[in-house]
């Protein structure tokens, strides 16, 4: 046999190790795209710093159980929103691009198995949401933020709120134009936040509406990081079955339908 | 270097809705060969190739790569073998070197990435990102991508597709290295000189079929006949002439005092005509062989021309 520098010996990464090099490439992309940083890091705390210091929005007291402080009513939206825009609007986008550009069909040949790849593009995600909320709880905090509640319950939520978020982003991804996802995911990213209890309270909706809305991934999510967060609720149950259901439906639904190319 | 098969491709059938693209394909890849698919745009290559490297599943028909069905064995062939898709492939936001340093994260034994890019100048690149990069970089790219990791079988689906003759060059240099290192290259393409360059085994393909298979030398001589030429006065007796060549030879005055001998041209047969010219009194000038090429092949057996 030939010793040349090309020989073959050819061989798999131990699984672990191609996983932690896939999510540090998937978080480095996550976090070099400007388009993604400004949904994922500007817009939510440009929405906190605002909308608690300026009257834009009278939040009405009632809605802020009576603390009146509008950080306190806000910091838990905008937590939602950031679990929205990194694993829905972001993730959605990316893994169309991936998709459209080649990469999927590329990785697909590589040693890295397809649940290696989806284990690391969900870590990305959790990677970046661990910073986005460690930075919104910072501004909040510095906002007169005074947060109450289980930490546990909270990070079941948010969990189960990136499990929905990013069954529907990889459906959306995964079955539609690249174009067509970067769209739609910005729409549904701009709908959710007007509609969806981000920094409207869903009372000043009317009923049959408000009925509805609260059936949103989003409104469960900021509904019962509210409730836990603001008024110190153990565990938001219906919030959280909401939720489960949205996460099996998506991600059930994005299992069967994703198209790889 | 052995004869064993490491692909094997029998009745091969591959359509896409009413348009069939691979239509009873065979296909043999000799270990440590380099075997160039050859045809024209829209021939069937790439759906070929990608049915070898498990992205299709054939409609009717056999794929063995490496002995593995490369659908149901993906998990264990898939570390084997390097691939270089026809376009992308990366993440827009990557850069050359990280990606191919990520690439090289996933393979047990990848080669030096720094000398990788190195060979390939991909140094140059720097930091700009995939989407920036030239064409010829980021063909330089897909290349560096499917040999990193230390494969057996190396799949290049139109390796020097946009590349400046001097990209092409060192292309087909690293294909030369692969190959002596005892690495099976197959790659697509519709360069005549490329196929003829590099391959040991060229497989003509048209119309989703295998036109022929075969060295370049054997199918330049087997395929199409050689030709000489020659002018002298007009006139002469090409009966005559033709009893003193082999039998299967033709000739012809296609203008008068231009003549055309077709057969197996040899130097036996360029002294009989010579000799039959010196006998009859004819000075024969401008006297020309001509050597069939793939291109003359190609047309034979497809009536078509290929983009060189």
């Amino acid at each position: 046999m030939s010793t040349g520098t090309y020989s073959p010996k050819p061989g798999a990464a131990p699984v672990g190790r191609m996983i932690a090099a896939q999510t540090a490439l998937e978080t480095r992309m996550l976090l070099r795209n400007g388009e993604q940083l400004l949904l994922t890091v500007i817009i939510p705390s440009l929405l906190l710093v605002l909308f608690s210091t300026v009257d834009i929005v009278t939040v009405p007291v009632s809605t802020t159980g009576g603390a009146g402080e509008a950080v306190d009513f806000l910091a838990p939206g905008v937590l939602a929103l950031a679990v929205l825009s990194t694993a829905f609007t972001g993730q959605a986008i990316a893994t169309g691009f991936e998709r459209r550009y080649g990469v999927l069909k590329r990785l697909g040949a590589s040693p890295l198995p397809r649940w290696a790849l989806m284990t690391a593009k969900t870590l990305a995600v959790l990677v970046t949401e661990v910073l986005q909320v460690a930075l919104l709880t910072a501004l909040a905090l510095a906002l007169g933020w005074s947060p109450h509640g289980s930490p546990l319950s909270v990070l079941l939520l948010l969990v189960l709120g990136t499990a929905a978020f990013s069954g529907l982003g990889l459906l959306m991804a995964g079955t539609l134009k690249a174009e067509a996802t970067l769209a739609a995911a910005n729409l549904v990213f701009l709908l959710l936040l007007v509609g969806g209890g981000v920094i409207v309270p869903l009372d000043r909706f009317p009923e049959p509406a408000r009925s509805l809305l609260e059936l949103l991934p989003i409104s469960a999510l900021s509904d019962g990081l509210r409730d836990v967060l603001q008024n110190g609720a153990s565990m938001p149950w219906g919030n959280a079955l909401i939720l489960a259901v949205w996460a099996v439906l998506g991600l059930g639904a994005a299992a069967k339908f994703f198209r790889w190319e | 270097m052995g004869n064993e098969s490491v692909v094997q491709v029998r009745g091969l059938v591959k359509r896409y809705g009413n348009k069939t693209a691979v239509d009873g394909l065979d296909l043999d890849v000799r270990a440590g060969t380099v075997t160039a698919v050859l045809g024209p745009n829209g021939a069937g290559k790439t759906t070929t190739i990608e049915t070898c490297e498990g992205y299709r599943r054939p409609d009717d028909g056999t794929v063995r790569t490496l002995g593995l069905d490369p659908v149901a064995d993906a998990a264990a062939l898939r570390p084997r073998i390097g691939v270089m898709l026809q376009s992308g492939g990366v993440y827009s936001g990557a850069r050359a070197d990280e990606m191919l340093r990520h690439m090289a994260k996933l393979h047990a034994h990848p080669l030096d990435v720094d000398a990788l890019i190195e060979r390939l100048g991909l140094g140059s690149c720097g930091r700009t990102t995939y989407r920036r990069l030239s064409g010829g970089q980021q063909q330089r790219l897909a290349l560096a991508m499917a040999v990193v990791g230390r494969p057996e079988l190396v799949f290049l689906d139109e390796p020097t597709a946009g590349l400046d003759p001097q990209a092409r060059r060192a292309t087909w240099d690293l294909v030369r290295e692969l190959r002596a290192d005892g690495v099976t290259v197959v790659l697509t393409t519709h360069f005549m000189q490329e196929a003829e360059e590099l391959a040991d085994d060229v497989a003509i393909i048209d119309a989703g079929r295998v036109a022929a298979q075969g060295s370049p030398e054997q199918l330049c001589r087997g395929g199409a006949e050689n030709t000489l030429r020659f002018t002298g006065r007009p006139g002469l007796d090409l009966g005559s002439l033709l009893k003193a060549l082999p039998d299967g030879t033709a000739a012809a005055e296609p203008l008068p005092g231009t003549y055309r001998i077709t057969g197996t041209v040899d130097p036996q047969l360029l002294a009989t005509v010579t000799t039959w010219c010196a006998q009859h009194g004819v000075m024969p000038e401008g006297i020309s062989v001509e050597r069939h090429t793939l291109e003359d092949v190609f047309m034979e057996l497809t009536g078509k021309e290929l983009r060189s």
